[in-house]
């Protein structure tokens, strides 16, 4: 009952903002929001693999890369024959089908994804799997940039708008995604996780099928990832491989350790601390990339476990006198 | 027969670039047991100073072209490539395991002298922005910003990916983002043993690599800094109790695979002379691909792997397919971890329960 | 037969072979000791048990089933529970949540119930806090149970390994040096808590470890392996006297 009335208030409350937020903040601020929001899924999501589950991907880009190319492929292509399908409901309708059901085609190919990708890597060491999930993530790239089917080097354009509620739709899908996160994080399976993080040879002997249980958050991982990437292209209704690179798994990686691996909250703030700063200095493209790098280094080197800390994965230790 | 002797020529002087490039990934690797991905921004920048160094009028007028004054090119690009390392080890990765001071300073004075130049563009904007971010890194350090300690593999990774980003991005904004052309600082001759032709540039890449990697084998081998480097690499705790200064020889590693990396950026650059600061993003992973294939942490490993790969990536273009020679690496890279993870020659590590 | 058998294994390491031709067999509710000399092999025979390494030769059975060839989560599920030489507690959990943990295996949430937050999933919920809050009060770890597990003394620490494994309802409890550690004081807690908890929860329980006094004192039988080989098996005061094990712990004269 207090789920279904959080949840009849959420959207009413989002659907409210969204007829307000342009005339509020303007065109340009309506579009970092959105922008924060898709990062938020997709930090929040990749936290749960890197901060709650202890295994380093860094290929994220490619989840987040597939989702967006297999949604709009999807409307691209399929735009006529679902709308046939669903020709008794108003153009509204129409469109709000076709975008969830992008929505969810886009989650289904990234999770099968998180599968091929998660199940031979998952067995290596720490080190070895961020190789693979780094080379998995420019793999997908470089197939991408080869299809002319999605546009290839050019991009992908003529992705049908289909909504102009994207606000809505984006915080729609981040409440979302923080929900089932953290819902996931206390119960079993969010134990699960934290054990293999923790200590993976205790977790075996405890019962947790390690295995299992990596590709698991994986897949959820990726799943969301995917989600992210459908809202990204519909919105911009426009897709190019540029915008899949490492260097965006990269501004993930910041986002989830500067606001704290295994912290939910941690993970949004730094999504949107992120977003904001790089929207401020956009101009200053390489600097931009100096000043990242040496945050991320400065974070790594005094204060690891990031603004909300981070339970365990970097414990705060003072340094005790390591004599030189 | 005589392509396939020329292609195998081709693979192993391809190779012996790769194999270079590999020895400081592994080296690295063997006493940190740290994925050093800012090796290959070193290789990058071994072959710019070597550019800057060739085009420098002085150092024309005074060495001329000639096989010796392209020694001496490589060799100084090697050792301010070797400082380089120092200064990485130094400032990015000793701070997680030893008491180090001034590491905020040094961070924020490159952050400061890069402000400056966005700022000011001029010489005494970026002198201005490195002083200012010193004087605020040493007052931290004062206010007790200090260094904590790494545990973690991962943590220690991080910082890697994002120094090798910090020194990409800083080589755009300090060389220029455009591609930039490396001098022929060596004779051209073509050489013609019976029906073989082959030009200078590729012996000389051949020749140096073998000159170099017989010099790291005595160094590693018979020399007393090697075996101690070999003995950190087996137990660190075990070398510091032997006396071993550890800080001093992981510097020395991470100097001699920079200047290895060096050397590389500077031979590629003979062969193929296009230069730019993204020019060891590829090379680097076929190089880190060649040294887990020969064993990571193990010193000949890396030489096998680095001409099998050099070798593979020939084999596949002459036999059809250049648009996946960069696929090889991959694919080389995906098998080896999942059938045989130690590498060629590597022994596995086992994790005592 | 026994409750746990191992039949003639071996186990190499590259030129060392840590195990050889080993036997041992569990009879149900027994506290059975291995001791040995340091590198006999102890520990490699628990990892074999337990599934971390797999034997060149020979076979593990547990209950009948071979255990030898399965992975450490199966052969928990089948009901084996172990605790570490260097305790491995999940040091960013709590003391109840390490415990919480372990009843992982009993688990009827589904993934959908996790995600939605079923009326399923907060019963079993409930009923696991219930669960783990009662095994704490037997080891007196309740009122600390809201502590991070690395903030406990190590005696402590001790004890809530044992009260993890004891919350995956094994029939067979592996303690890998228990008393590593503590001074004679709490070595004799320690030995009135196994022998309490085997009763209690009926258990047969396999004890690894070096402090004599210990292993005489609660073990019921005792093999004695050097170099990997068995080279005594008996009731403690037959091990006492057995000029075998003196000799292999002395060097011999």
């Amino acid at each position: 009952m207090r789920k279904a009335i959080f949840w009849i208030a959420a959207v009413l409350i989002l659907a409210g903002l969204q007829t307000q937020l342009v005339g509020w903040i303007g065109a340009y601020y309506y579009k970092i929001v959105i922008l924060a929001g898709i990062n938020i899924i997709l930090a929040v999501s990749l936290n749960l693999i890197n901060g709650i589950t202890g295994q380093f991907s860094i290929g994220h880009a490619g989840f987040y890369a597939i989702g967006a190319y297999t949604s709009a492929s999807l409307v691209h292509y399929g735009e006529s024959a679902i709308r046939g399908t669903v020709a008794f409901l108003p153009r509204f309708g129409q469109d709000t089908v076709l975008l969830l059901l992008g929505i969810l085609v886009a989650a289904i190919a990234a999770g099968l994804a998180g599968v091929a990708v998660g199940i031979p890597s998952l067995r290596l060491r720490g080190d070895y799997l961020a190789i693979v999930t780094l080379g998995f993530g420019e793999i997908i790239r470089v197939l991408i940039l080869n299809i002319d089917a999605i546009g290839g080097a050019r991009g992908f354009s003529d992705i049908p708008p289909l909504s102009n509620f994207f606000f809505f739709w984006v915080f729609l899908f981040v409440l979302m995604t923080v929900g089932t996160i953290h819902n996931l994080v206390n119960s079993s399976y969010g134990r699960a996780f934290i054990s293999i993080r923790d200590d993976e040879i205790a977790a075996e002997a405890m019962g947790v099928d390690t295995t299992r249980f990596k590709v698991l958050s994986f897949v959820i991982s990726s799943m969301f990832a995917g989600i992210g990437g459908s809202l990204f292209g519909h919105y911009t209704a426009y897709l190019n491989p540029n915008s899949f690179t490492f260097v965006t798994s990269f501004y993930l990686i910041i986002m989830i350790v500067v606001g704290g691996l295994g912290s939910i909250g941690g993970s949004i703030l730094g999504a949107i601390l992120v977003t904001v700063i790089l929207e401020a200095f956009r101009s200053l493209s390489e600097f931009r990339l100096v000043g990242f790098s040496i945050l991320l280094v400065l974070v790594m080197i005094y204060r690891p476990q990031g603004l909300m800390g981070s339970r365990g994965m970097f414990k705060f230790k003072r340094r005790a006198a390591v004599a030189k | 027969m005589i392509t396939f002797l020329q292609q195998l020529i081709n693979g192993i002087s391809q190779g012996s670039a790769y194999a270079l490039i590999a020895l400081g990934y592994t080296m690295v690797y063997g006493v940190l047991r740290l994925i050093n991905f800012a090796h290959s921004d070193v290789y990058m920048f071994g072959a710019f100073m070597g550019y800057y160094i060739a085009n420098n009028r002085t150092f024309q007028a005074r060495m001329g072209t000639s096989l010796f004054s392209a020694m001496v090119v490589m060799l100084l690009a090697m050792v301010l490539s070797a400082g380089l390392g120092i200064i990485i080890e130094r400032f990015a990765y000793r701070p997680g395991r030893t008491k180090t001071r001034f590491t905020l300073a040094f961070w924020l004075g490159v952050l400061g002298a890069a402000f400056g130049d966005l700022l000011g563009h001029s010489f005494a904007a970026v002198v201005g922005g490195a002083l200012a971010g010193i004087a605020v890194g040493v007052v931290g350090e004062l206010a007790g910003f200090r260094p904590v300690q790494q545990d973690t593999r991962l943590g220690l990774l991080i910082i890697a990916i994002g120094v090798s980003l910090f020194l990409e991005n800083g080589g755009q904004l300090v060389f220029g983002a455009d591609p930039k052309l490396f001098p022929e600082i060596l004779p051209s001759k073509s050489l013609n043993i019976g029906p073989l032709n082959l030009d200078s540039p590729k012996l000389i890449v051949l020749g140096v690599s073998i000159v170099l990697m017989i010099l790291l084998n005595v160094v590693v081998n018979y020399t007393k800094t090697g075996k101690a480097m070999r003995a950190v690499s087996f137990n660190v705790d075990a070398a510091k109790l032997m006396g071993i200064n550890t800080d001093r020889i992981i510097a020395a590693t991470f100097a001699m695979g920079s200047a290895l990396a060096a050397a590389g950026g500077i031979l590629v650059s003979l062969l193929y002379p296009k230069i730019e600061p993204l020019m060891g993003v590829n090379p680097g992973l076929k190089a880190f691909v060649a040294a887990v294939l020969g064993g990571i942490g193990n010193i000949p490993g890396a030489m096998v792997g680095g001409l099998v790969l050099g070798m593979a990536e020939v084999m596949a273009v002459w036999l059809g397919s250049s648009t996946y020679r960069d696929a090889i690496a991959f694919v080389v890279l995906i098998l080896i971890l999942l059938f045989k993870p130690e590498g060629i020659m590597g022994k596995g590590l086992v994790e005592k329960v | 037969m026994g409750l746990l058998d191992i039949k003639d294994c071996t186990k190499k390491f590259g030129g060392l072979v840590a195990v050889r031709n080993l036997n041992m067999s569990l009879a149900p509710g027994t506290l059975y000791g291995l001791i040995g000399p340091n590198g006999a092999g102890k520990t490699t025979v628990f990892n074999l048990i337990t599934g971390v390494y797999t034997p060149d030769q020979g076979s593990i059975e547990l209950d009948g089933k071979a255990i030898h060839r399965k992975k450490p989560s199966s052969i928990a599920r089948l009901g084996m529970s172990r605790t570490f030489q260097n305790i491995r507690l999940f040091k960013s959990m709590t003391v109840l949540e390490n415990v919480k943990l372990a009843r992982h295996m009993k688990r009827k949430q589904s993934l959908f119930d996790a995600v939605m937050r079923t009326r399923a999933l907060k019963d079993e919920e409930r009923q696991i806090e219930h669960d783990a809050t009662e095994l704490l009060k037997i080891f007196h770890l309740d009122a600390r149970a809201s502590e991070l597990a690395s903030n406990l003394p190590y005696g402590a620490q001790r004890r809530l390994e044992i009260a993890r494994a004891l919350a995956t309802d094994p029939k067979v409890l592996l303690l890998d040096e228990p008393a590593a550690g503590m001074n004679p004081q709490e070595s004799i807690e320690l030995m009135g808590l196994i022998r309490s908890v085997r009763d209690r929860f009926q258990l047969t329980v396999l004890l690894v470890e070096h402090n004599m006094k210990v292993v005489m004192g609660i073990c019921e039988r005792i093999q004695v392996i050097d170099y990997g080989e068995t080279i005594a098996l008996g009731s403690p005061k037959e091990i006492q006297d057995d000029p075998r094990v003196i000799e292999a712990y002395l060097g011999g004269a």
